[in-house]
């Protein structure tokens, strides 16, 4: 199998205050992969740092093995629903559009190509029928399916998507895991942040377990066990939030210049 | 014909105000627009003292400089200094703006502007400010011709750089994500409406700047649900405002800035109360209706 | 200056006690304002009184300030219903709430004023003072009015000031306590209103926003207590309103309201520069001071696995030899080794030769215990892979305290190995069984 993330002694501060901490591991494509871990574990950071949206104190990480900028189009983001305000004047299909954009395709028109990927991912979602509403009029779950069909007109290979199931109604989330089945079977690779344990084992086929550190990464039946998920939930670690707020209180770096590391 | 002529600024400033204003008001930077408004002050007068005319390319940079100057300054104070948002930008612009006014005191002899002026400009002035060409012919007020070149150039921009503005502005996460440089966007509209600002103080003042940039961008968000329909809006409210605020000041006998303000009020007025979509009862009607799709 | 300063003018006086009066009671309020984050709000309330003041006038058609003081409260009553019904009930964001309130109200303002002076009523003369204070020419009359209206703010706060504290920092929490929440920002609201009508007259609508927020926002940075914060501000208020009439004393062109301003933003550069703790200065500092101590320990440590890998400790070692045990920088590392010298914890036998005193030996064991403490941390507590541990433990030695260090060893039970199977090194031998 190959590698479609990687990550390499990634630690990242938020506010200066260490989140996470020399996170390693090393992600198969084709799969299904959960992030869990309790609240302020730093899931989102995570991603938010795969996607190089927030800055890293040090390490870095690999997508296909490349570097970010280089394979940027196979990769597509799906942020939580709270980014943005939906009251925003735009139209389902308009946020679907969003997916064509590129750095180097702002002017000119979009093609009819552009337009008939873009309905076809509203479609898959079962959205396109609401094609021309404006966004705040949509249920929760209809917007988190918009989101994912934005992501679908994309056309790429890697998906990031932060708890595209929180605050959804079943159907959105029958709709969402369906189309999941679907991905995987197509050979994409999809990451996703997940707060539910109940449903995590029957989702996914890879887990990253997180709090802060790295509690283990691997296929579910191997990463979902009791120890595991005591060590995640178990609360964080003292003497490591001690050493976290004493870097934030006096600005100290998590790393020296000379160390830090960089890729081969 | 004059009364021509102030319409047609006033309209020109709406225009060009209205465009960006469409893009700070759902950014949520309203009062980041108003206090660059604010702050240029002192770059206008340098500008003045430095080319000792009034030259507009040394008092666009020089704005266009200060304009930049406040949102560095503003995101300086958040973040560096770790100030609160609100007292950051409300620092900024009163400390820039009270350097202005010293500044024109200072140099009053020199200074072809006075306090009253920078708030509220003097519109009823600009149809005496004649661009008469070396044949003797008059083609027109000066401010009349720059204001449409800067209009011209914001609708380049937002005509251009439209999908750039839009997803921007929407969701700057996704952007950044899929490559689009957020900062770019960011300081491309700051310094517009620097540029902008500065172009229509003189004429118009301060305050009618800022009403221009919020108002009608506002009422048009309330009537319409798609950004370009938006945007078509706070043009035609932007032209309408013109020409209701001449003749409420003509009536009233009072300064034509301030009139366009409160006309432009009226329409914020009007658009909160009878808004289509705006309504407590018709948005609880479309939620429910949401949960149907359309031709089932 | 001494003219000014013996206050013999009785104008002088007149004028510089009003301005400290004025500024005083709005940096007092503003303290509450800003606490809310509430700055842009008090902007908009300074706008959005003109029009009412106008209106007072042309139905009193007198200036006496009592009579538009009413106007003035009212309009700015009025002004903080319409933007807290726009935010609230439409669906426009609280930013373009204020700045839509805060252009109508003042553009009715202006065509009000506008009107009226056009209209050539003989009384009018001295309202556009408003835009822009009239510190220079307050009379009598003003003065007394402004003392009283300042005395009943100053009353209200004090009295009120455990409820305001408590609202401005935990809304929910007061009510739940059984506050009457609703009434106490009514309150608040009204004295913020009425501080802002009455501070106009000394810098106008449009700097109003600095005499209310830019006290409090710098005496924020010298303090976490709101009662010094209070303190503070009425000090800087007070100090900017006497120096900001001494300038347009000497200098009578000189605006006093700008200048007032411009005082308030140098005292809040001023703080947010060197203040103690919350300061860039500050700041600086304890980042410099940063990287010293990991200069130092670094060198310290060098020393250390130098004299390990020798079997002895405080050997002679030369420069070149620490620049193989460890790249340097070597700009850092000639500093460092000054530095160290000085501190007596290496002896310098001849020039490039050093050697660890007892002093820097202990210190260097310090640092190489944290170091392989943490390495051992990760690899017991985190489950980290012995081979990734090293780079994060050497920044992290250098940020562990003794209470850090304690609690490590005792939840690693006084470990004598660390992963790599290196002797972690204590000043005195472990007991192993100690917990």
């Amino acid at each position: 199998m190959k590698t479609a993330i990687e990550t390499h002694n990634l630690t990242v501060a938020y506010n200066r205050r260490p989140v996470l901490w020399d996170i390693d591991f090393q992600i198969p494509e084709g799969q299904l992969i959960g992030v869990l871990g309790p609240n302020g574990s730093g899931k989102t950071t995570l991603l938010k740092s795969i996607m190089g949206l927030v800055q890293p104190s040090s390490g870095y990480v690999r997508l296909f093995g490349q570097s970010l900028d280089e394979v940027r189009s196979r990769i597509s983001y799906v942020p939580q629903r709270e980014s943005v305000d939906w009251n925003f004047p735009i139209s389902v299909r308009e946020v679907a559009l969003m997916g064509r954009y590129r750095k180097d395709k702002l002017l000119g028109r979009l093609s009819r190509e552009d337009h008939r990927l873009a309905d076809e991912a509203l479609e898959k979602v079962g959205m396109l029928p609401y094609a021309d509403r404006q966004i705040a009029q949509l249920s929760g779950g209809q917007q988190q399916r918009v989101f994912v069909a934005r992501a679908l007109t994309q056309q790429a290979d890697l998906y990031l998507m932060d708890e595209p199931f929180a605050g959804v109604d079943a159907a959105s989330e029958e709709a969402i895991l369906t189309l999941l089945k679907d991905m995987k079977q197509a050979g994409k690779t999809v990451l996703i942040v997940h707060h539910d344990l109940h449903t995590a084992h029957q989702f996914f086929d890879w887990m990253v377990l997180l709090n802060t550190r790295l509690i283990k990464c691997g296929p579910t039946a191997s990463v979902f066990t009791a120890e595991y998920l005591k060590q995640a939930y178990g609360g964080q670690l003292t003497i490591l939030s001690q050493v976290s707020d004493l870097v934030k209180a006096r600005d100290f770096p998590i790393r020296e210049r000379s160390f830090k590391d960089q890729p081969k | 014909m004059n009364a021509f002529w102030i319409i047609l600024t006033g309209a020109l400033v709406a225009t060009s105000c209205g465009l960006l204003g469409a893009f700070l008001i759902l950014r949520k930077m309203a009062m980041v627009g108003d206090a660059i408004s604010h702050a240029v002050l002192p770059g206008i007068v340098i500008a003045y003292l430095l080319s000792e005319s009034r030259d507009v390319l040394p008092m666009l940079i020089g704005a266009a400089a200060l304009g930049v100057f406040t949102t560095f300054m503003i995101e300086f104070l958040y973040q560096k200094a770790r100030l609160q948002i609100d007292a950051s930008i409300g620092i900024t612009f009163t400390w820039l703006f009270a350097m202005g006014i010293i500044l024109i005191s200072l140099y009053a002899g020199q200074v072809d502007l006075d306090q009253d002026c920078v708030l509220y400009g003097e519109i009823a002035y600009v149809p005496l400010d004649l661009w008469i060409t070396e044949s003797g012919r008059s083609l027109g007020p000066w401010p009349v011709w720059i204001l449409s070149g800067v209009l011209l150039l914001i609708l380049l921009m937002v005509l251009l750089g439209y999908r750039g503005l839009k997803v921007t502005t929407f969701n700057p996460e996704y952007a950044a994500a899929i490559g689009i440089s957020t900062v770019f966007w960011h300081y491309l509209l700051m310094s517009a409406v620097s540029v902008t600002t500065v172009v229509a103080f003189e004429s118009v003042g301060a305050i009618l700047v800022v009403a221009f940039l919020i108002v009608p961008p506002a009422t048009a968000y309330l009537l319409t649900e798609k950004l370009h329909h938006m945007l078509l809006l706070t043009v035609g409210l932007g032209i309408l405002i013109a020409v209701s605020g001449y003749y409420l000041a003509v009536w009233i006998d009072g300064s034509v800035a301030g009139a366009m303000a409160v006309t432009s009020g009226v329409f914020l007025l009007l658009a909160v109360l009878f808004s289509p979509f705006s309504g407590v009862l018709t948005q609880r009607f479309r939620q429910k209706a949401a949960l149907v799709p359309p031709g089932e | 200056m001494s003219d000014f300063f013996t206050f013999s003018d009785p104008n002088v006086r007149l004028v510089t006690a009003g301005t400290i009066l004025l500024g005083m009671s709005a940096a007092i309020v503003g303290t509450f304002t800003f606490l809310r984050k509430r700055a842009l709000v008090g902007d908009a309330i300074a706008h959005a009184i003109l029009p009412g003041v106008c209106l007072s006038f042309m139905i009193t058609g007198e200036k006496h300030p009592a009579y538009l003081l009413v106007g003035a409260v009212i309009a700015g009553w009025l002004s903080l219903l319409v933007m807290d019904y726009l935010s609230s009930r439409t669906k426009l964001s609280t930013d373009t709430a204020i700045g839509a309130v805060l252009s109508v109200f003042f553009g009715a303002g202006i065509l009000l004023l506008t009107s009226i002076q056009h209209s050539g009523s003989a009384n009018q003369a001295g309202l556009d003072q408003f835009l822009f204070g009239k510190a220079a020419a307050m009379t009598r009359q003003d003065i007394g009015v402004f003392s009283g209206v300042a005395a009943v703010l100053l009353g209200l706060v004090l009295a009120f000031f455990r409820s305001f504290k408590l609202i401005s920092f935990d809304p929910a929490f007061a009510k739940s306590i059984g506050l009457p929440v609703r009434r106490l920002e009514f309150l608040l609201s009204t004295i913020t209103v009425l501080a802002v009508a009455t501070g106009i007259q000394a810098v106008g609508v449009v700097l109003m926003a600095a005499l209310l927020i830019t006290p409090a926002a710098a005496a924020r940075f010298w303090t976490d207590r709101i009662q010094m914060m209070v303190v503070l501000a009425a000090a800087f208020g007070l100090l900017s309103g006497l120096f900001g009439s001494w300038i347009s004393y000497t200098a009578p062109s000189m605006p006093t309201g700008p200048w007032i301003v411009v005082l308030l933003s140098l005292i809040a550069v001023v703080s947010v520069v060197v203040a103690p703790q919350r300061g860039i200065w500050a700041r600086l500092r304890l980042q410099r001071g940063n990287a010293r101590k990991i200069r130092q320990e670094n060198i310290l440590k060098a020393f250390y696995g130098i004299g390990e890998a020798a079997d002895a400790p405080v050997a002679t070692v030369s420069v070149d030899g620490l620049r193989q045990q460890r790249p340097f920088e070597d700009r850092a590392l000639q500093l460092g080794l000054r530095e160290l010298v000085k501190k007596g914890l290496l002896h310098k036998h001849k020039p490039g030769d050093y050697a660890l005193t007892t002093k820097g030996l202990q210190e260097s064991r310090r640092v190489v215990r944290l170091h392989r403490l943490w390495e051992l941390y990760l690899t017991e507590r985190m489950n980290y892979a012995a081979d990734h541990v090293h780079n994060t433990a050497e920044a992290i030695e250098h940020v562990i305290t003794p209470e850090v260090e304690a609690a490590l060893l005792r939840e690693l039970g006084h470990p004598i190995l660390d992963p790599h199977d290196a002797v972690i090194p204590y000043q005195t031998p472990p007991k192993p069984s100690a917990s």
